[in-house]
């Protein structure tokens, strides 16, 4: 579920910070920047693990700050293809069931990965397995708060860096791109179509 | 700022979660003298994370555990993804076994199976109350038969 990503960067340390270790205001500077940050085709970031390598700080003309470029590892969560994962129904809806880890929440499972045969209840707004046996058709409901078991088919990273200035000709159309824009920067899609998966309820022996 | 490696290395739960509790106490005894205007995300990530990291088996897990499990697995031939898979879930059943290890009706025969079940489930450690109520059980029905 979590990887470790080497990466570089400047850290700019005010002057008022001076008197602190270099090591801690590096260390909470890139805490600041990067942790529940979603860096593209990388990961959620979680927190920093260690800081491999310190080179000299310089200060610039006009800043008083001191500029360290750090080389660095830290935490992030990037599930692996086809890793199992455990979470949270957090809503359905037409587009399918939408999955919560609690500190990630754009996990969808489309209507086309459910166990099969399934449908969409209008009345309350959930997904059901038609679950036939010998004796008859069960329909076993996808709850709201129930843990469910999924296998991550794939993964989407949109880049939602501003695109600047030039964007700035569709300015009639501008109320629908602010309500487009709302994507998530990081999305998995997950399947629950296989033997084992689904709600944990649905496979336990007791 | 540049990505040098975003696949360095794989982590398994329990050590972001040895990772995770130890920074929380570090902050604790540092003192409340940081802008907390700028930690807010980490307080954020770092309490949800470890939420859920602490509802997985890997809370009863310690630095020992895990190594005597990688040890016990090397008979195995799995691949590095599906140790950290069965490391971090803890499979009890045979269907979840199926789900973690790619091909497993080609590669693994019923008694491997069976014995894998068993290698994870005396290694690693579970939750004490269900175990505790597992071996009750068990003595309950030896009691019957003798």
């Amino acid at each position: 579920m979590f990887v470790l990503v080497e990466m570089t960067d400047t850290v700019r340390i005010p002057p008022w910070q001076f008197e602190r270790k270099l090591n801690e205001s590096i260390a909470e500077e890139l805490n600041k920047k990067l942790a529940n940050k979603v860096v593209y085709n990388v990961g959620l970031c979680i927190c920093l693990y260690d800081i491999t390598k310190l080179e000299d700080s310089y200060i610039f003309p006009g800043d008083g700050a001191s500029h360290t470029k750090v080389h660095f590892r830290y935490v992030v969560f990037h599930p692996f293809l086809d890793e199992i994962l455990i979470g949270q129904i957090k809503s359905c809806s037409q587009d399918g069931v939408h999955v919560s880890i609690g500190f990630f929440d754009d996990i969808v499972i489309p209507p086309e990965s459910l166990q099969q045969p399934a449908k969409f209840d209008e009345a309350e707004q959930v997904w059901v397995w038609e679950y036939e046996t010998e004796e008859g058709a069960h329909d076993l409901y996808m709850d709201i708060g129930e843990e469910i078991r999924f296998r991550v088919v794939d993964e989407t990273f949109v880049d939602t860096s501003p695109t600047g200035p030039s964007s700035a000709e569709a300015s009639t159309s501008s109320a629908t791109e602010e309500v487009q824009k709302k994507e998530a920067p990081y999305t998995l899609v997950g399947s629950i179509s296989e033997p084992g998966l689904g709600l944990l309820s649905w496979w336990t022996n007791s | 700022m540049e990505v040098k490696d975003a696949n360095a290395a794989l982590l398994s739960n329990f050590e972001v979660f040895q990772l995770l509790t130890d920074l929380k106490q570090q902050r604790k005894e540092s003192g409340k003298n940081k802008q907390s205007s700028g930690q807010q995300n980490l307080n954020t990530i770092m309490y949800e994370t470890l939420k859920y990291i602490s509802k997985t088996p890997c809370r009863y897990q310690s630095p020992e555990t895990v190594r005597d499990f990688l040890i016990a697995m090397k008979g195995h031939k799995l691949t590095k993804a599906e140790k950290l898979q069965l490391l971090n879930h803890r499979p009890v059943t045979a269907v979840e076994i199926q789900l973690m290890v790619e091909e497993s009706e080609e590669r693994l025969t019923e008694e491997q199976i069976e014995s894998l079940l068993q290698t994870v489930t005396s290694i690693l450690p579970g939750d004490p109350e269900e175990q505790q109520r597992d071996s009750e059980m068990a003595t309950e029905d030896k009691g019957d038969q003798a």
